[in-house]
This record gives C-alpha cells, structure tokens and sequence, in this order.
C-alpha cells in the first residue's frame, strides 16, 4: 500500500468520534468573528458597529490577493470591531456580532438537493471559491483561490483531495466523507474543471475503510470519470500536503520556494471540497464548518456542525461540559494544534477540532541532553537534521539554519514526539523557522526598491 | 665536525636570507593603517559588547576615525566622558547622551498578576512569546523566563525570585542595550540615569483598556490619565491606554505618583512627596510600593 518515501511516526490514532454522526450545533448567540483566519493579509472590516447583517453577508473583504473574503455566520447587529484576545490570549482584529433570529441573505440554496452539474467555466468557478471566502480547511488556512490559479507557464497535472486526517483524535473529514461523500465527489469534478485536469485522486488512510468502500460505491454509482480513491498505509503526517502529494503521485516537490504545482499536483481537503461544492452549486459562503471534540476526559466526544465565531466553551459544553482532570485544551490535534488558554475565543476556519488532554497526558517530561542518536532525523518526513536545527536556533546562527533548510520544516511535531531525551526540538525549531523567514522577507523587501 | 659547520652556515644563511626578503616583501605590501584607531581602541572600555551597534571596540574605533561626521556614534558602556575625551583627541564634536539605565517596565509580581495558566514548554521568552500571551492574564507583561538576563554581559540583571522580575542593578548595568533587543515584549527601555539612581517610571506596558488590565494585573496602568494632568513639564503622555513618562522631560517631582491609583508609577531612590491632606486615601497605595522598592533594588 502507498505512503510516503521518508521519515513519519505513528502515534496512538485515538479516533474517539469516528462513529458519531455529524450534529449540528444550536446557533451561539454571538459570535466573534477574527478578521485573520487565514494565512496572508487580514481581510478588511467592511461592517462598523450598529450595522445589521444577514446570515451569508460579506463582513470583510479580501486584504490583497492572498487573502480571503469573510461572511457573517448568523445574522444580528454588529456590537464591537476591536482587539481582543484570541486563543492564546494574543489580541487580534474580531468582529463582534450578537444574533437576532436567523435570516439569511437572498440567493443562497439551503435545500438539501445534489446539483450535479456546473455549466461554469474554469476562472467563474475560481470567482465564486474566492467570493465564498474559501480556505484550506485542514488546518494551514490557505486560501482556495490562490492555490487554484495555476501560475502561467506552469500546468497542473492532477488534483489531489486529501482524506488522510493523519492527526490523531480528529474525524471531522472522516464523518463528512462518510455523510457528504455524494457532495464531496462533486466537489472534486468541479476543482478538476476550475484547474482543467481530468484526473483526481481521493488519498485515505486505511485506518478509515469504510470512508474508502463509500466513496468507491459513490464513484462508482454515480458514473463519475477520472475521480478515483487512493488508499494508503496509516503514517503521520501523510497529510501534509508534500506527504501527501509524494504518497500518492511518488513525486517530491522541491524545496521552497517550490510549490506543489511545480510537480502539476494541486492539493485539496476534502472538507474544502464540500465546501467548494456548497460555494459553487449552492452560492453558500464559507460560514460554518465540522469540529470534532475530543479527549480521553470528555464525556461524549463529538462531531459538530458548528457556525464559524462560536465560542470553544459553546462546543466543550456541548460535549458534555469541561473535564475535571483537563490539563490541556487544545485548538487542533494533539500533533499540530495550539494548546489555548482563552476558551472564550472562536471557531474558525481552519479549526477542525478541540482536543482535551488529561492531566497526565498533557504534561512534557523532564528533557534530558542530546545523545545524538538521530530518531529525529529518521522521523523527520522533510529530510531535515531536528537536533541540528535546534542547536542553531538556540546559538542564533541564522546564516546555517537557512543553508540548512529550516524553511522547509513543516511543524509536525515528529522530532519532538519521537525524541527519547524528550527535548523540546519543535520549540525552537518553530522560533528558528520564524526568525529565517523574518530575515528572508526583510532581505527581500531591501531588494524589491532597487530594481 | 666539517658537516655540523656547513649546516650551521647554510642556515644562517638562509635565515639572513629570508629576512632581507620578508623586509622588501613587507615594505610593498604594508597597510597604512591610521595610528589613532590603535589609540581610539585604548580609550573605549573595551567591554566588546556590541552596544553600539558595531561587533566589537575596534570596530566602533575605526568608525570614529573614519567618519568625519561621529555625532550619531555613541558608546553607551563609556558614556559621554569617554567620547568627550575621544572626540577632543580626535577634533571632532561627539555626540552629547546623558548616562543612561534599562529599566523594566512591568511591575506585575506574583501577588498582583495571579497565574491562570502553567507553561511547560522552552524557559525561553523568546519561545513562549512567540506560542502565546503568557502565564498570566496580561499578554504585555514580562514572562519571567531571563531571556535578558542571558544576554546581559555585565551581570547587572537578575530575576528576582519573589517577584518573578527582572531586577536591574543601576551601578553595574552599562545601558549597551543587549536587554532591550532581547526582550520580545519591548518592556525594557533606556531610560536617562539620575544621580544617586533615583527613578521615576511607568512600570507597566500593557495597551489594555482599564478594566482587562485591573482584571489581569493590580499594579498595571490603566490610562487614568491623572499623571499626565498633574505633570508640570509635559513630560507625560497617555496614549492607547498607556501612560509614559519621558525621562529626558521629566525632573523628578514625585506629583504623579501621588496620584496614581494603581501604583503603577514607580519611584527609586526618593522618599514620596508628603501627603496631601485633602486627600488622605490616595497617597497611600502609592507611597507602600515605593517604600518597599528601594529595599528591592
């Protein structure tokens, strides 16, 4: 079975809601929503305090091209657009929005029907994803459109849906594959005819079979040319979207500034895929979104349809409130997510899950010295020396850390999940990461005037 | 004995030889390099702390001879004396800086910013700056892990375990700055020193509106405001809800503290101004964090 070439852990895949089906949350009565959900410039605020707005309204528009459109989740008056504390208790741009009723904007197909055919041509499609506000739902947040405007000179190859939720404890993709499959196979023959490819892979982890027997029988029921489903041997991070795309194709994509495009593979999650689906056939915009509430401690972990700016303690309450022994919140996955100390802060778009680690679980244990024995290194799925990294980062030896590659790091946690000194390795790998680039961008920016 | 001598004599030989060569060698390829810069060196202090901007003494001393133009060059280790004395050597005008102290500005200690979270990750502020807002309500505040405290090349600055602060001792800190670039909070600031190291300061950064700060933190500023309207010399400005005392305007006439509410304005060295009458409960939550901060520092 498929996978990628090198590196990757396994980690206890502990799917605690696989088997519970989507639930939708009752609608919050207010929401903040945050003007930066995505990567790239924040969207501008195009509501002030008192406006009323619908359900479906565009709130905030795209700050540049790499940015994406924000629409209002719930309909009310707008009552603040401030700074306030996000998850990690840092302040950002919200908008503050205090629900009346649920009125939404004209236009939008609620109705459950499939419509399964786009007379739209390739740039009306991408138009519709970017006014819909769609981003990368797995996690990274990038923008849809972006990755969709295949570059001139380039030529995309094949399209890639990434099933794979290799993080463990989350199944938000894992529930809408199985309840949307139909939606979602559509989905993708809308993004093969935006990116103008006739082939499409669908990559699943083997731990999901019946997600792969399902979208097979949907494939095949459905007559749908091209779509095929990848099954691949369970490693992490074989969602990554290099993993992935070198698990399914066999292709490495070079490192930065390469991109995915340059081996012709364009990846999508697969709830993005719906989503695409929803903004395309059926006008809706990116307002709400599944999240997964899990932890060993909750007393029902769950799958909820939740509106984008509902606030995280809404969804624990709903999964049966806060537990005792919660040592650690988590927005995201135990591998990639960001431990939260504000639970007052929002769903959004790349939230896909809330996990609760116990009190032992959440606990880092005593670090010890390097004995170089390099699990790191056969752990790390970019090829890239994490003990190395890490000792650079902390001498401040920017020049090497960038010969070294450090851009190229992905965040998933393997090295430091793997490490039997227990050495806090992504810690400083993430800070060595983010002063490289600093230090690219200024160097670049002191370029960009004399030409 | 005839093979010891020839042996003897080639060498000698060769060595007269080889010095003759290495004389005319040295002579073509001498570097004139301008005697003062070995003088300047000497009258620098020689920390190679990197304050000033170059990497070391000697690089800062070849600036000075350099440049025709040394107002904007300044070591802050050797303060205006030395750079007087260098500028009279050299001819030129140097650059007029008072000495100057860091001083931290967060007076959130344990008692007055309770923790609401555990961080167990790095002990490095530079690590959980960039993760999150810190173990307490306050996302401005000092994180308390000594990041400065490991860049500080004189030992002038400790953490003070019972307050969980940077404390700066003002004889031994040189203001090379170090601290100031290290902290990811911008809390450190150089700030003019006063004889006897008296000090008056805002002791807090937070751009919080009153009520979050007074929720996270009993001795943050609020953005009052009071200061500001009591201050003679214009030296104070509030803005986003932050009050800042310029220590180049400000002449230590203690009337802010007084009128603090939250004790975020600090006084060092100095007794309080006596309390006013009229207002007996004010003066006081100022005037007990003061008494206690020289015994601090």
């Amino acid at each position: 079975m498929k996978t990628f070439p090198i590196g990757g852990v396994h980690p206890s895949e502990n799917k605690l809601s696989s088997a519970k089906p989507i639930e939708v949350l009752p609608l919050p009565e207010a929401v903040c929503i945050p003007l930066s959900q995505h990567i790239g410039a924040p969207a501008v605020a195009k509501v002030a305090k008192g406006d009323k707005v619908l359900t479906g309204q565009l709130i905030a528009e795209a700050g540049s091209f790499m940015s994406a459109n924000i629409h209002s989740p719930i309909s009310g008056t707008v009552t603040a657009v401030e700074l306030v504390a996000n998850g990690q208790g840092l302040r950002q741009p919200m908008i503050t929005i205090k629900r009346e009723g649920d009125e939404w904007v004209e236009g939008i197909d609620r109705s459950k029907t499939l419509v399964k055919e786009c007379a739209l041509s390739s740039q009306e499609i991408i138009a519709k994803i970017k006014e819909a506000g769609i981003v990368g739902m797995g996690g990274a947040t990038f923008p849809t459109h972006v990755k969709l405007s295949v570059p001139p000179g380039k030529k995309a190859e094949a399209l890639i849906i990434n099933g794979v939720e290799c993080e463990p404890y989350l199944t938000s993709d894992h529930r809408t594959m199985l309840e949307r499959g139909e939606e979602l196979v559509v989905g993708v023959t809308i993004l093969m005819k935006a990116i103008g490819v006739d082939s499409a892979y669908i990559g699943i982890e083997n731990n999901k079979p019946d997600a792969i027997e399902h979208l097979r029988r949907v494939i095949a029921e459905g007559g749908y040319k091209g779509v095929e489903v990848t099954p691949l041997r369970v490693k992490y991070p074989q969602g990554g979207e290099k993993q992935l795309i070198a698990a399914v194709t066999g292709r490495q994509v070079p490192p930065p500034p390469a991109l995915p495009i340059d081996v012709g593979a364009v990846v999508c999650n697969a709830s993005t895929t719906v989503a695409v689906y929803e903004a395309v056939q059926k006008n809706k915009p990116l307002i709400e979104r599944v999240v997964t509430v899990t932890g060993k401690g909750v007393k029902e972990p769950k799958n909820l349809l939740t509106r984008m700016g509902t606030p995280i303690t809404t969804l624990l309450d709903a999964a049966g409130g806060l537990p005792e022994d919660a040592g650690k919140v988590i927005n995201g996955g135990p591998m990639m997510g960001r431990a939260m100390i504000n639970f007052a802060s929002p769903v959004t778009k790349g939230c896909s899950g809330i996990t609760v680690m116990s009190g032992r679980d959440a606990e880092r244990r005593e670090a010890s010295q390097c004995i170089k024995c390099a699990k790191c290194v056969s752990a790390c799925p970019m090829g890239l020396e994490p003990y190395y990294l890490s000792k650079m980062t902390q001498k401040k030896n920017f020049d090497e850390l960038e010969a070294q590659m450090i851009t190229s790091c992905i965040e998933c946690g393997c090295c430091q999940s793997t490490c039997p000194a227990y050495l806090p390795l992504l810690d400083w790998i993430r800070l060595g990461k983010q002063s490289v680039m600093g230090i690219i961008r200024a160097r670049a920016a002191a370029a960009a005037p004399k030409k | 004995m005839e093979v010891l001598l020839n042996t003897i004599l080639t060498l000698c030989v060769l060595g007269v030889l080889s010095a003759v060569i290495l004389y005319f060698v040295a002579q073509k390829f001498r570097v004139e390099e301008d005697p003062r810069i070995d003088e300047v060196e000497k009258m620098l202090p020689g920390a190679n702390c990197g304050g000033c901007g170059f990497a070391g003494c000697r690089g800062m001393a070849d600036a000075l001879v350099k440049n025709d133009d040394i107002s904007s060059l300044f070591c802050p280790v050797g303060g205006g004396d030395c750079m007087k004395a260098i500028a009279g050597y050299l001819g030129k005008a140097a650059a007029e800086k008072g000495p100057q102290v860091a001083t931290v500005r967060c007076g959130g200690t344990c008692e007055k910013r309770p923790r609401t979270n555990e961080y167990n990750g790095v002990k490095s502020c530079a690590v959980a700056s960039s993760l999150y807002a810190g173990e307490t309500g306050c996302s401005f505040g000092c994180l308390g892990f000594g990041d400065c405290v490991k860049v500080c090349s004189f030992g002038a600055i400790a953490i003070d375990p019972a307050t969980g602060l940077p404390v700066v001792d003002p004889d031994k800190c040189t203001a090379c700055g170090a601290c100031v670039k290290a902290c990811p909070k911008l809390i450190i600031e150089l700030r003019k020193k006063w004889p006897k190291n008296r000090a008056v300061y805002v002791s807090c950064v937070s751009k919080e509106k009153g009520a979050a700060v007074m929720k996270a933190c009993k001795a943050g500023c609020i953005g009052c405001g009071k200061c500001a309207k009591v201050c003679a010399f214009e030296a104070i400005t509030v803005e986003n809800n932050l009050a800042f005392i310029d220590s180049q305007k400000c002449k230590l006439c203690r009337k802010c503290v007084n009128e603090c509410p939250t004790g975020a304005i600090k006084l060092v060295g100095m007794d309080p101004l006596p309390k006013e009458p009229k207002a007996p409960a004010a003066p006081k939550p100022a005037a007990a964090p003061a008494a206690e901060k020289p015994a601090e520092k």
